[in-house]
């Protein structure tokens, strides 16, 4: 399947080589203007403010945080669904805009969205709903088809007698693999999943993971795995990277966060997840309430309004997102982590 | 998940179409197939008048006013200038069928790419469509028909012309909501993500998503408008005499009403059945189409 040449209007090729990042995204903005307020000022919704991450090429990103924290804006931000306010992404070392058009990028770049039902269109079959794509880009329609039932070959959906079939007679599972495998049919380099398997059973959830895992050996892919789910995320990243407000707070090697992690936040999502040992049951009450509203987010660091070791400084002073030791993939933006921020718990 | 073709379903290779669903639903439900005989055997009649040896509607006879209805020779009576009740009955079907639904198809076309537009550019353009189609919508549709009508002054093409306005306005919101709603989805994001272009995704993933709903709520509209034709030509705004048509020939009965209630009535029995058949008929249409 691999091996056999395909229309060159799909994918894109590699051009900067392993070493080259597949994505580069630098201070990624997203502001939403909202009317808001009896004077009808304008007032903007911070929903991604000043990301900063990359993804190496054959890598698993994950990104975690409660819901509203900006998962869902980055990743439609990668694939050009919402223009930026501000930052720049580069794919395989080219910029978006200025050395790639949005069309080129979408080449490179799926997305698997969360709800299965609703990202296929219910009035095709399952066989069109994945030869679209490649039909858009100048594939013609029996070649579109025939990728397509390779497709379902390769998703685990017998083409004989899946082809025909209508969403609304599929499984959530099932629409799930049709929904990666029209992703796929673009030939991506990069597959943004967000909140794929989610929605799903958990027997269903670790078919499709393991079938992701899967393509994602057989088609050279990266993943960009998006999810609240930290059991999850941490089985299948390379990279994790957790969010809160719109904001970056933690980023690293999946295996160095789960074990040494240094945000607050991060504590907090690996506390809150459930034990599978009933003598290490979770002791501490996880976080209370909600995140603040992305109008107005807190002075200084986002999170003071609800970390248990907030202090004065944190109120005032906005933490940089460094790096824990020098030349460290590890990178936290919080004061305990800066010996100079002034903080009583710094350097500890 | 009422349907038969269920998960796992080894029978059928490729799955029925949408629209074969749809009529196997449909068929199942007594209601609307009864109401969809009657409009059939009405619209028959109505287009092969001619043909089916009736009397003729515009020849009345001096003698025979007013006949109740079951007189030797006049099934359904006659008229105040004693024409054939039944024969005016029939081929006054050609001309209110024709203003119901000719108005509401013209309407249909324009709300539809109306509402499409408006819901799926949204912004600014959305707001100069809807609000725009809302000026029209805030006056009730019979008083915006015979403003139109009057303006406009009496005559078919005129009434059909002042429908087709009155009826814009709700099949373009419907389409605007609709198509809002279906641009919001996924699979339209995917599309896009898929580098498809806007003419495309509305080609292949808007129109026909939405055009189900809004061809439902036309095909209720339908009895509207029929029933507001009627109205004005009641009013003298839309047929003349001596064309036969249902609410013209209720206004003109209408003094007969003393005297021949039962005749004086048929009219408006007609608009009630043909008006009834088509709300029953849209109800099942819409049930029958909601595939989940």
């Amino acid at each position: 399947m691999s091996a056999e040449s395909l229309p060159s209007t799909l994918g894109l090729p590699d051009r900067g080589g392993p070493r080259q990042p597949l994505i580069d995204a630098r201070d990624l903005t997203c502001h939403f203007p909202v009317r808001g307020g009896v004077m009808g000022s304008k007032r903007v919704v911070r929903a991604v403010d000043g990301v900063s991450f990359s993804i190496a090429k054959g890598e698993t990103l994950g990104v975690v945080g409660e819901s509203g924290c900006g998962k869902s804006t980055t990743a439609r931000l990668l694939i050009g669904l919402i223009p930026p306010t501000g930052g720049s992404i580069l794919y395989d070392g080219q910029e978006l805009g200025a050395d790639l058009s949005l069309r080129e990028l979408r080449r490179g770049v799926q997305m698997v969205f969360q709800d299965s039902y609703a990202s296929l269109n219910p009035r095709l079959t399952v066989e069109d709903s994945i030869a679209f794509g490649p039909m858009v880009n100048g594939v013609e329609r029996g070649e579109a088809r025939r990728i397509a039932r390779d497709l379902l070959e390769r998703i685990g959906l017998d083409p004989g007698r899946f082809a025909g079939r209508y969403p609304h007679e599929l499984s959530g599972g099932q629409r799930q693999r049709v929904n990666i495998g029209r992703a796929l049919a673009m030939r991506p380099s990069l597959v943004i999943l967000d909140e794929a398997v989610s929605a799903l059973d958990k027997s269903v959830e670790a078919q499709v993971l393991n079938l992701l895992a899967d393509l994602r050996r057989d088609f050279d892919l990266t993943y960009m795995f998006i999810s609240h789910d930290l059991n999850v995320v941490r089985f299948v990243s390379d990279q994790l990277m957790v969010m809160y407000l719109g904001e970056v707070v933690e980023i690293g090697p999946a295996e160095t966060l789960r074990v040494e992690h240094r945000h607050p936040y991060t504590s907090a999502l690996f506390a809150a997840m459930p034990s599978m040992d009933p003598d290490r049951r979770t002791e501490s009450p996880p976080l209370a309430g909600d995140p603040p509203n992305p109008i107005d987010p807190p002075s200084g660091c986002r999170f003071h309004t609800r970390c248990p070791f907030a202090e004065p400084v944190c109120g005032r002073t906005v933490p940089r997102l460094r790096e824990v030791a020098t030349d460290m993939p590890h990178r936290v933006a919080c004061h305990m982590g800066d010996p100079e921020s002034g903080h009583q718990g710094a350097g500890l | 998940m009422t349907d038969a073709v269920a998960v796992g379903a080894p029978v059928s290779e490729r799955a029925a179409g949408y629209w074969t669903g749809v009529w196997r639903r449909l068929r199942r439900d007594p209601v609307s197939i009864v109401c969809a005989l009657i409009l059939a055997a009405l619209v028959l009649s109505a287009v092969f008048a001619p043909w089916l040896g009736f009397a003729d509607p515009y020849e009345g006879s001096m003698t025979d006013r007013l006949k109740p209805v079951g007189s030797p020779g006049y099934i359904l009576g006659s008229d105040e200038l004693g024409r054939d009740m039944l024969s005016r009955l029939i081929y006054g079907g050609r001309l209110t069928l024709f203003l119901g639904i000719a108005p509401v198809v013209a309407a249909f076309v324009i709300g539809t790419f109306l509402g499409l537009v408006a819901g799926y550019v949204g912004g600014l353009t959305n707001t100069l469509i809807m609000r725009t189609v809302d000026v029209f919508f805030a006056f009730p549709s019979i008083l915006l028909a015979i403003a139109i009508s009057g303006a406009l002054g009496a005559g078919i093409v005129n009434s059909l012309v002042s429908l087709s306005i009155v009826f814009i306005p709700p099949i373009a919101r419907v389409a605007e909501s609709v198509t809002a709603s279906v641009r919001s989805l996924d699979y339209v994001d995917a599309a896009r993500a898929s580098g498809a272009g806007d003419f495309t995704i509305v080609r292949v993933h808007v129109l026909g998503n939405v055009m189900g709903p809004i061809f439902v709520y036309a095909t209720s509209l339908t009895s509207v408008c029929m029933i507001i034709a009627a109205g004005l030509s009641f009013l003298g705004l839309g047929v003349r005499p001596p064309e036969p048509e249902w609410g013209l020939m209720l206004n003109t009965l209408r003094t007969a009403i003393y005297i021949n209630p039962m005749v004086a009535a048929l009219p408006g029995v007609m608009i009630f059945i043909t008006s009834l058949c088509l709300n029953l008929l849209s109800d099942g249409l819409r049930s029958a189409m909601n595939v989940r």
